[in-house]
């Protein structure tokens, strides 16, 4: 897939859909094409890692294990970006990311993404808005995951 | 033997060592130092010196007997008239006067010569008298030079073992660059000094008074004005000169701090660039830049006044000669031969008198310098030579108790880094020290390594003081190794034997030796005390490492770097590694092998994609445009890519073929490309040089080709410009850059193009490129490369990793691993190890430290920059390849004490608590505290 193809992907992924095409174009430029064989681990859980997956093609499961065995806690397919939390704060990965079907993706790396927040505070405003996003569906989850709790009387 | 005696012998020692040393000190005055180490050169010259003044006085004098001989006709009145030439005649001393019953002795009757003859006789006279003063200041010149030369080697050679004798704490202090500079440059002027030190001022004196002397003869008066002139020259001037060499000191001290300033900003670049602090270096350096002009600017404006000065006085003379000489002539108290005689004797003496004033002067600019010099290789606390005598070891290997009792340690400050540390272990034993960070147990390790000395306190091994134990013993029986320990420049091979080169243990092997040379170069060594071992014999001390020889080190240094985990990381090392099939044959006919093994296995469908193998018939898409057009590697310069484009058979290749359109429309969309894409992008940011194709000083250029372009077709650009465009192309490789512009069509015409390139190839270009060739190896591609005779594919998940399992599998089968390894150790790890990983380095530097299989092995917190896992496990193989033998680790990971047999805890200084892991881990103080923590 040419580069302009995959600019034209990137734009329309939420995180960088208000970013000026020649900022996504370096973006692009500056990142790896990576595939994965339906199988293989795009990450694993408690790896340092220092590069975020664009998916261009395919789908890919995210596995957790809080202690009792890898647990599918979501999918993610075209257009989804998994690892950003790793290269925002340095710390070891939360999840494993498994390739479900054969997966094409866009390799972010550290550098390249920090150069894209360097050059536009939009991107800064947006991720923003997605974190606090996610931080809000956290927050309704525990709320709920409490309530069952109380219910049922364990808490 | 009681406390008392002890500490009497102790001190008694310690005192001695001093007195040893002390006459090591360096001469405080150049005089002194030049005249110890070359007084019999010295005084051959001087003799030489006094030999030559009676001719230099025969040639003042032969003009006088010119002009009043056969010039003006004295003793030639009569037309029959002769001369007597060549007679030689003394006066008898008065007791042999009686002897031989005459007064005057005839060595030689001499010839009769008429006046013409005569004439012609005594200008010959003149001319060989000449030829014999200038063979004098020859012979003098050439044995000066060699004297001086000598001198300075010697010097140079002292202040370089100087530096091998600071102690610890200075050499830290030390700024490299200035000390090195020192060496090399600031005792430079004194090599030329040194041959002119005594000789100059008994050579031109010499020649001043014997000149001086000469007019006194001729006319008493004459004689008189000249020497008071010279006189006052001689003591006015060097008093004006004072302040310029006062300022010359100055300026000395000023640059050379400027070179050191310099040095810092090298080393903190990166310091620099992080803090945006680049003015304010530049205002520094400014600052001091002034300094030194000013200094500079008043030394030449000085300079000058003397010169006016010095001019006005040596003109004044001339003026007296001729007006008051002249009186005398027409007078007659003089006669003319005598005052042509006395000017040629005046316009001799202002070189000798000025280059004298000169000698004075730089007499003391060396003086100065000298001493600037040699303070700053005299610090306190030198080691002493005799613990540095390389013969010293007594092959005793240390054994018994290592005690320590009452160690102290201050700083330049008085703060007590150890603060009276007394402890006692069994020196085979394995110790774990530890403690919080900044307690002192970095500097206990430093002490028990010998590398720095305690202000007070004892440490002793087998009851034997280490302060007094030579180098020769600490440095091959303890092994230390720190965080920061410094490679050097050479290859990982030389870097682990260097342990091992204490001093040469057999001859040099020399082939087509020249025995004169030989020789000499032998005895220039003696005469500038120089280092009498041989650089060109086998140092390596094999047997301390547990091998052989030369054939079987390499397995010592395998298992060494196998204990430290790096075995591997020099095997990938190897596989990066360039061989020269003539020198390994059979090496890279078992790397043919394994590219036929490899390919076997690349024919199963898993891997078949991991790579793009050489195909003589195909694009290469993971290979760049100049690899697919020259089908090969370029080998030297003719065809390297930044000579590619320039080079008039490529171009040709490229016009035939249909190609040169072709590389300008595809320059011209990278070009566009890249102005677009980093036209933003900070000058200097890394990026540059990971993605773009294009330099950040050159994208300015490139921005104004594109610009130009936009307004004319590609092929009206100047001939530079669509150069620099083509020359973008090279490097571009379809599959990692992915602007789509190499199509099915291109592709055919550089096909084209390579099979055009090979066979039309001159052959004056047939050593500039390697081609790609199945069935032959590359010698100017890496083993990697050579196995894989293709690029790995990008953007296939874990493509390289997979590859690097089925070369690893290739090899094993083929046994090549071992050869691979031994071109992995001949890898040159730059300078302070630079071309490794800084884990790299530590690691190797603990794979040094315990190659020589010391009695007793310091290990400094010197792999801290690796996982707890790693450490762990090396801990573990140090410990077992050191059995029998004594261990000492220093580290803040507590829990790294467990498996050793005790385990000492130092806190603010001090032994906060000493014991076994278990006891101490329970009921301890400290060690719980500590193990909570880490």
């Amino acid at each position: 897939m040419p580069l302009n193809d995959e600019v034209e992907l990137l734009r329309k992924v939420l995180l960088f859909s208000g970013i000026e095409p020649a900022k996504l174009k370096l973006l692009a430029f500056t990142s790896e094409r990576v595939n994965f064989a339906k199988g293989q681990n795009l990450m694993r859980q408690g790896e340092m890692g220092n590069a975020a997956y664009l998916i261009l093609s395919g789908e890919a499961d995210v596995l957790a294990d809080a202690g009792g065995g890898p647990v599918k806690v979501a999918s993610v397919g075209r257009n989804g970006f998994v690892g950003e939390m790793a290269i925002l704060r340095d710390q070891p990965r939360t999840a494993t990311v498994v390739a479900a079907t054969e997966v094409s993706t866009l390799k972010i790396t550290k550098e390249s993404f920090l150069q894209l927040i360097q050059d536009s505070p939009k991107i800064a405003i947006e991720l923003t808005r997605i974190l606090a996003q996610r931080l809000e569906t956290t927050t309704i989850d525990l709320t709920s995951a409490r309530e069952k709790l109380r219910a049922a009387g364990i808490e | 033997m009681n406390v008392t005696e002890q500490l009497k012998s102790f001190y008694y020692d310690k005192i001695i060592l001093l007195l040893k040393s002390s006459h090591h000190a360096m001469d405080p005055s150049i005089f002194k130092y030049i005249w110890r180490y070359s007084r019999q050169s010295q005084l051959v010259v001087l003799a030489l010196v006094l030999g030559s003044l009676p001719f230099y006085f025969l040639m003042l004098d032969l003009p006088r007997a010119i002009v009043n001989g056969p010039i003006q006709g004295k003793g030639f009145e009569t037309s029959d008239a002769t001369a007597t030439f060549l007679s030689f005649s003394f006066a008898m001393p008065g007791f042999l006067q009686s002897l031989f019953g005459t007064a005057k002795s005839t060595i030689f009757e001499g010839f009769e010569l008429a006046r013409e003859p005569y004439l012609l006789a005594l200008s010959c006279s003149l001319l060989l008298l000449v030829a014999v003063n200038g063979i004098f200041k020859l012979q003098i010149n050439t044995l000066k030079g060699r004297m001086g030369e000598r001198v300075l080697r010697r010097l140079r050679y002292q202040l370089f073992d100087r530096i091998l004798r600071f102690p610890t704490a200075h050499v830290r202090k030390v700024r490299q660059a200035e000390v090195a500079s020192m060496i090399k440059d600031e005792v430079e002027p004194l090599g030329g000094f040194i041959g002119d030190a005594f000789v100059q001022p008994a050579f031109l004196g010499g020649q001043a008074i014997t000149a001086l002397l000469f007019i006194m003869i001729q006319s008493f008066w004459l004689g008189l004005v000249a020497g008071a002139v010279v006189l006052a020259q001689a003591f006015i001037i060097p008093k004006l000169r004072r302040r310029i060499l006062e300022l010359g000191r100055q300026r000395q001290l000023v640059a050379r701090h400027l070179a050191g300033r310099v040095g810092e900003v090298v080393e903190g670049a990166l310091e620099i660039h992080a803090h945006d602090t680049s003015h304010y270096e530049r205002a520094e350096i400014t600052g001091r830049l002034g300094q030194i002009f000013r200094l500079r600017f008043e030394i030449y404006r000085r300079k000058f006044q003397v010169k006016f000065l010095n001019n006005t006085l040596a003109q004044v003379t001339p003026f007296i000669f001729y007006s008051v000489g002249g009186y005398f002539a027409i007078r007659g108290r003089m006669d003319i031969g005598q005052l042509v005689a006395a000017l040629v004797a005046y316009k001799e003496l202002p070189s000798p008198v000025k280059e004298l004033i000169d000698w004075d002067q730089q007499r003391l600019d060396v003086q100065i310098k000298y001493e600037s010099i040699i303070t700053q290789f005299n610090p306190d606390g030198m080691i002493a030579p005799e613990l540095q005598d390389p013969d010293a070891d007594d092959d005793a290997p240390l054994t018994g108790m290592l005690n320590a009792s009452r160690i102290t340690l201050e700083d330049d400050a008085g703060v007590k880094l150890l603060d009276g540390v007394s402890f006692t272990f069994d020196v085979r034993s394995h110790v774990a020290i530890t403690g919080p960070v900044g307690g002192g147990q970095d500097y206990l390790g430093l002490v028990l390594a010998r590398l720095i000395f305690p202000n007070s306190g004892k440490l002793s091994i087998g009851g034997r003081d280490t302060a007094l134990l030579p180098e020769a013993v600490t440095g091959r029986r303890i092994s230390y190794a720190g965080s920061d320990s410094i490679l050097f420049p050479r290859s990982v091979r030389e870097n682990m034997l260097y342990g091992l080169m204490h001093r040469p243990l057999t001859p040099p092997v020399i082939i087509e030796e020249d025995p004169r040379q030989e020789a000499m170069e032998r005895s220039e060594i003696r005469r500038s005390g120089n280092s009498r071992f041989d650089l060109r014999a086998d140092w390596i001390d094999y047997a301390a490492a547990g091998a052989q020889g030369p054939y079987d080190i390499d397995n010592q240094i395998a298992a060494a770097l196998d204990a430290v985990m790096m075995e591997e990381d020099v095997y990938q090392l190897g596989l990066r590694g360039c061989i020269n099939p003539e020198d390994h044959p059979s090496l890279a006919e078992n790397i043919l092998q394994a590219r036929k093994a490899l390919l076997e296995m690349l024919r199963d469908p898993e891997y078949a994609a991991l790579v793009a193998p050489f195909d003589p018939e195909r694009y290469n898409h993971n290979a760049t445009l100049s690899e697919n057009l020259l089908f090969g590697t370029a080998v030297g310069t003719a065809f390297s890519t930044v000579n590619l484009i320039g080079n008039t058979y490529f171009q040709w290749v490229l016009e035939e073929s249909g190609l040169t359109p072709e590389l300008l429309r595809m320059g011209f969309a990278i070009a566009e490309t890249m102005v677009e894409l980093f036209a933003d992008i900070a000058p200097g940011h890394p990026f540059f040089d990971q993605f773009s194709f294009i330099a950040s000083d050159d994208l300015p250029d490139y921005q104004e080709i594109v610009h130009r372009a936009g307004r004319i077709a590609l092929e009206q650009l100047p001939e530079s410009d669509q150069r620099r465009l083509a020359a973008l192309t090279l490097d571009y490789v379809e599959a990692r850059h992915r602007l789509g512009l190499i199509d099915a069509a291109l592709e055919q015409r550089v096909l084209t193009a390579r099979r055009l390139f090979a066979s039309r190839l001159p052959v004056t270009y047939r050593g500039a490129i390697e081609v790609y060739d199945p069935e032959r190896y590359n010698s100017a591609a890496t083993l990697l490369d050579n196995i894989l005779f293709g690029r790995v594919v990008y953007g296939l998940a874990e493509a390289q990793s997979r590859i690097g399992v089925l070369i690893g599998e290739v090899v094993g089968q083929l046994n090549l691993r071992w050869e691979i390894f031994k071109i992995g150790l001949n890898f040159n790890v730059g300078g302070r190890g630079r071309f490794l990983s800084t884990i790299q380095r530590q690691k190797l530097a603990l794979a040094k430290a315990i190659l020589k299989r010391p009695d007793l092995l310091v290990v400094n917190d010197a792999i801290s920059l690796l996982d707890v896992r790693s450490q762990q496990q090396i801990l573990h193989n140090i410990k077992t390849y050191c059995d029998g033998r004594g261990v000492i680790w220093i580290g803040g990971q507590p829990n790294l004490g467990r498996n050793f047999d005790q385990v000492l805890v130092i806190e603010d200084g001090k032994i906060a608590e000493q014991g076994e892991f278990e006891q101490l881990s329970l009921n301890g103080k400290y060690l719980p505290q500590l193990l909570a923590v880490g």
